[in-house]
């Protein structure tokens, strides 16, 4: 193996996780949620590293499992996956793709500039439906680890919010 | 296959570990147990969240431990699921304020803010460990622990500062709960060991910031500090309260009688 077909592989390695989603958001991909940290090829062998969004996210075992069927099928065999959790993952890792994907998917993105600050201070959350700032925070913790579940008091429309983190 | 009770060689970083993934698993598992009994599906969803953060925070510790701990006469190692499953009562070092049973929501409530008012502050010191490993699952845990404060302060506030009925029981829930709280905050010749090393910070400095979160959330909730200064302890060195026998036979239960069941 040479670096140039080691860097070809690498190319057909990212092409084939551009296929693998976050299947609780399904329309995100692990690129584009942040939680794909690292790919490298060395001498033909392939390390994939994620990170997961919360320790106890159930999703990391079925994301791990997606990437190495999605991997098989490209004809890619010899590879790893690893998990990391440091650098933490936190919503400053989601793309800014990402976040548009996810409010036209009608769940809204994390506010910008997250982080304990805006943790405990107040956060002017926007209604993905109508636009609407006019919101408020029904419940902390919401369908998965990852979202709270927010109103609108315009539209009157609930909806997830993607927790700040 | 391992279907007996394992033994651990508990070199200092190993109990320390083990201590700290006790702590949030067996707090876990209660938090478990609400799920589908909580008040309303906004707080039973609540509970369940912040028992899986716990239990992830748990696994990540286990595996710390598994990767730190020398390994066994026979050449086999321990695991996340050996540590979990094949220890008895008198092998688990988590606090008793972790076991100790549910009870009414608002003791459930008050239980894991006075937990959650001492570990997310611990955790963020913690990032400052010169074990990286440990450094690593304290960035992580501390951003959930976050919100398990924020959860529980808006809820201790709520009740406390409710019905009559909800402050008596958020009251009593406090006066039950106090005693346990000491416990935190101990330290032994172990952890004294690491603490020099720079692995592990005192949990004693944590105390006046944890007193001054307590003390600002009750005083919102109108509830009133217990004078006693009393604390029960034991936890840490495998004395425990006789819920945990009655916990582990049910979380054990399964991989006991299964030995090497998989999903």
């Amino acid at each position: 193996m040479t670096p140039q077909t080691d860097a070809l592989l690498r190319t057909r390695v990212l092409h084939a996780l551009d296929d693998v989603t976050d299947p609780e958001i399904p329309v995100l991909t692990i690129a584009d949620l942040g939680i794909l940290r690292d790919v490298r090829v060395h001498n033909g062998v392939v390390d994939v590293t994620i990170t997961p969004t919360y320790s106890g996210c159930p999703a990391m075992n079925m994301i791990a499992l997606d990437i190495e069927t999605a991997l098989a099928r490209a004809g890619i065999e010899n590879f790893h996956v690893k998990t990391t959790l440091s650098p933490a993952w936190t919503t400053a890792w989601l793309s800014e793709v990402g976040r548009q994907k996810l409010l036209a998917y009608g769940i809204a993105p994390p506010q910008e500039g997250s982080g304990r600050g805006s943790l405990f201070g107040t956060v002017e959350v926007a209604c993905p439906q109508c636009g609407s700032t006019d919101t408020s925070r029904l419940a902390e913790f919401g369908s998965t680890s990852c979202k709270a579940l927010w109103r609108c008091n315009t539209c009157r429309e609930p909806f997830d919010y993607f927790r700040c983190h | 296959m391992v279907t007996n009770t394992i033994s651990v060689s508990e070199t200092p970083q190993v109990l320390y570990a083990l201590r700290r993934a006790d702590d949030a698993l067996i707090l876990g598992h209660r938090l478990s147990e609400c799920c589908g009994h909580a008040p309303t599906l906004e707080e039973d969803m609540a509970l369940a969240n912040i028992g899986l953060d716990l239990i992830g925070q748990a696994r990540a510790l286990y595996t710390l431990a598994a990767l730190r701990e020398p390994s066994l006469e026979d050449g086999r190692a321990n695991t996340e699921d050996t540590y979990a499953y094949l220890r008895d009562v008198g092998q688990y070092r988590n606090l008793l304020l972790c076991e100790l049973p549910n009870g009414d929501f608002g003791r459930i409530i008050m239980r894991q803010f006075l937990y959650s008012a001492f570990i997310d502050p611990y955790w963020r010191a913690m990032m400052k460990s010169s074990d990286a490993q440990l450094a690593a699952i304290a960035e992580k845990a501390e951003k959930e622990t976050a919100y398990h404060l924020r959860y529980t302060s808006e809820w201790v506030i709520r009740l406390g500062d409710g019905t009559p009925e909800s402050h008596a029981r958020m009251q009593a829930a406090l006066d039950f709960l106090w005693s346990y709280t000491g416990e935190m905050f101990d330290t032994d010749e172990a952890e004294a060991m690491l603490q020099a090393e720079g692995v592990i910070i005192d949990a004693s400095v944590i105390h006046d910031d944890w007193r001054a979160t307590v003390q600002t959330i009750l005083d919102r909730a109108t509830l009133t500090l217990p004078q006693s200064a009393w604390m029960q302890k034991g936890g840490r060195s495998g004395r425990h309260s006789e819920h945990l026998g009655f916990l582990l036979a049910e979380m054990q239960q399964l991989p006991r009688s299964e030995p090497g069941a998989v999903w």
